[in-house]
């Protein structure tokens, strides 16, 4: 469905050039959610704007839905952007129009005749849950009622992509979930493609199948999202990971377990996909004389399985402990001696 | 009651006066909105970065604005003589007044123009472009309607503008409220006549500035 192939794009400035987005490849199939994650600066924005035509490549080329978007241009590039569509982090609605008729702009643009465009406008409302809102103006609605009608108004040409430059971002944790949930069911009942460029994990987390990961331009890293997490292999991938398995106070507890038992072992285990449901605990202390502390855990969902990280501290004889964690070794669980006491 | 307060005051006069006010108004009104609405697009459109961008144009346009802008309008009818004559034929008269009121305050409301333009969020031209809008519709559909609360504030500041110059036109022969008063309230110092005319003035902007302030209200939705 989107194929990038060495795309860059160089920005003249007074301290040299600067490259925006550096020898990207790229390819995302169709009804597929890829995600794109990068602190700022990276060239997310600068990326996702080239798969629409809104940004040109200095050099390489950007095929979507079979056309040449970085080649095109006139009337055939507006036609290729219905098809095309995108959600913003601040909504960009027209507050002079109400949501009904915000969400028939892009078919005012695509000339469909007005009745077939109340009827579509009432299906949208629908679909995206503002029924009895469509008389009411951008001003009085919730961030995530806007960016309802943000979606609302990608789907009216029924396009093949929809992209999302930090469609999230400016909504609170609670309204994110909801907006994300929405993107997976059309996802699901369209079989729509969507790129979405974030800076949170737990956006990629929850709704992604692949991820990329933008650093100065590059793509560092591109993966299955469960791949992602079980092995990421930059340090950027390893941090943006922790940023949803990890919580916060992590590193805080296990040092203090460390000063607390001075005896035994504290494990990071890390279970994905199939591995999270096993006994294992159970089992470790069945077949081993030693004791178990569960310190701390956390199970995210991913698109494509679960992926949990559970830190434990063993205690007893030197033996029975290489033992046991030989034993989880044996198990399709990751284990990691954060440290001897 | 009026014929004592106001002895010398010719009602028919006065009447007339102000309809040759308000149809001097009118027709400058709607003829500075229209060109100025126009010359504010394409200072906004031209500007540098923005969708015809054109360092050219954009500067010769924002200079001939400024210019005009900064000519005192009393100066500007007497620089406007000779075209006025070509045009409308005489220096007396209510429309004798017209090209220098429209060519003194169109280039002032193109600039109020390019300012609401300019408040318009860049994303929401941006989101018409990604919907495959064309620089027409974008004008049409986006620029005109989000700037509008912005377009009738401004115009209706120029009206109550455009109101005093009529006046002024008016000392200087063309007709209406100013020339009433100032031939037969100044010059002949009856100055009930000068007092009316300026009420009937001041009723004319307090009009003008509520009509506009509700319109104004009315169609920002922000
Ligand atoms: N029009 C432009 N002119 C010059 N430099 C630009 C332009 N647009 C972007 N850049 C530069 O390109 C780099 C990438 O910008 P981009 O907006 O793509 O980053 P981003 O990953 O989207 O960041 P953020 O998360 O802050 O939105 C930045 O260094 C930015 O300063
Ligand atoms: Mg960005």
């Amino acid at each position: 469905m989107i194929t990038i192939k060495k795309a860059r794009k160089i920005y003249p400035s007074k301290k040299g050039e600067v490259k925006a987005v550096d020898d990207v490849n790229l390819e995302v199939k169709e009804g597929e959610i890829f995600g794109v994650i990068g602190y700022s600066g990276a060239g997310k924005s600068t990326l996702i704007r080239m798969l629409n035509g809104l940004e040109i490549p200095t050099s390489g080329s950007v095929i979507v839905a079979g056309r040449e978007v970085s080649k095109i241009k006139g009337a055939e590039l507006r036609k290729a952007r219905q098809e095309i569509s995108m959600i913003f982090q601040h909504f960009n609605l027209l507050w002079s129009r109400t949501v009904a008729d915000n969400i028939a702009f892009p078919l005012e643009i695509a000339g469909v005749p007005k009745a077939e465009r109340d009827k579509r406008v009432k299906e949208l409302i629908s679909l995206v849950g503002l029924d009895g809102r469509g008389d009411a103006y951008p001003s009085q609605l919730s961030g995530g009622q806007k960016q309802r009608v943000g979606i609302a108004r990608a789907l009216a040409n029924n396009p093949k992509v929809l992209l999302g430059d930090e469609a999230t971002s400016a909504l609170d944790p609670q309204t994110t979930d909801q907006i994300l949930d929405l993107l997976v069911d059309i996802n699901k009942r369209l079989g729509l493609t969507i790129v979405l460029i974030t800076h949170e994990m737990h956006v990629i987390r929850k709704i992604c199948h692949r991820v990329a990961v933008m650093e100065g331009g590059r793509i560092v890293e591109t993966g299955h999202v469960l791949d992602v997490f079980k092995n990421p292999q930059q340090p950027i991938t390893k941090r943006f990971v922790q940023q949803v398995t990890e919580p916060e106070e992590t590193k805080e507890t296990v040092d203090h377990l460390l000063d607390r038992y001075p005896h035994g072992r504290v494990i990071q285990l890390t279970f994905v996909g199939e591995g999270v449901e096993q006994p294992l605990i159970t089992n470790l202390i069945r077949k081993f004389e030693i004791t178990v502390t569960i310190v701390q855990g956390k199970i995210s969902q991913t698109q494509n399985g679960s992926y949990g990280i559970l830190f434990i501290h063993l205690d007893g004889e030197e033996e029975e402990l290489d033992n046991a964690i030989t034993f989880i070794g044996q198990h399709e669980v990751g284990v990691e001696v954060i440290s001897n006491g | 009651m009026a014929e004592t307060l106001f002895p010398n005051v010719n009602w028919d006069r006065m009447w007339g006066a102000t309809v040759d006010t308000l149809y001097m108004s009118a027709i400058s009104v709607v003829a500075t909105f229209l060109i100025g609405a126009i010359l504010g697009l394409l200072l906004f459109l031209t500007a540098t970065d923005n969708i015809w961008g054109n360092k050219l144009i954009h500067v010769v346009l924002s200079a001939v604005v400024n210019i005009f802008r900064s000519i005192p309008f009393i100066i500007l009818i007497v620089l406007l003589i000779p075209f006025t004559k070509i045009i409308v034929g005489s220096m007396i008269g209510k429309n004798a007044a017209l090209p220098a009121l429209i060519i003194g305050s169109a280039p002032f409301y193109a600039r109020m123009v390019e300012i609401g333009l300019r408040e318009i969020d860049k994303g929401v031209i941006e989101a018409a472009r990604s919907m495959g809008a064309k620089t027409t519709t974008i004008i049409w559909k986006v620029l005109l309607p989000e700037s509008m609360p912005a377009l009738v504030s401004g115009i209706t500041v120029t009206a109550i503008a455009l109101v005093s110059y009529t006046a002024m036109a008016g000392v200087i022969g063309a007709g209406g409220l100013g020339n009433l008063a100032y031939l037969e309230g100044f010059q002949r110092g009856r100055s009930d006549v000068t007092l009316m005319a300026t009420i009937i003035i001041l009723i004319i902007v307090f009009l003008i500035q509520i009509i506009g302030d509700s319109i104004t209200r009315k169609l920002d939705k922000r």
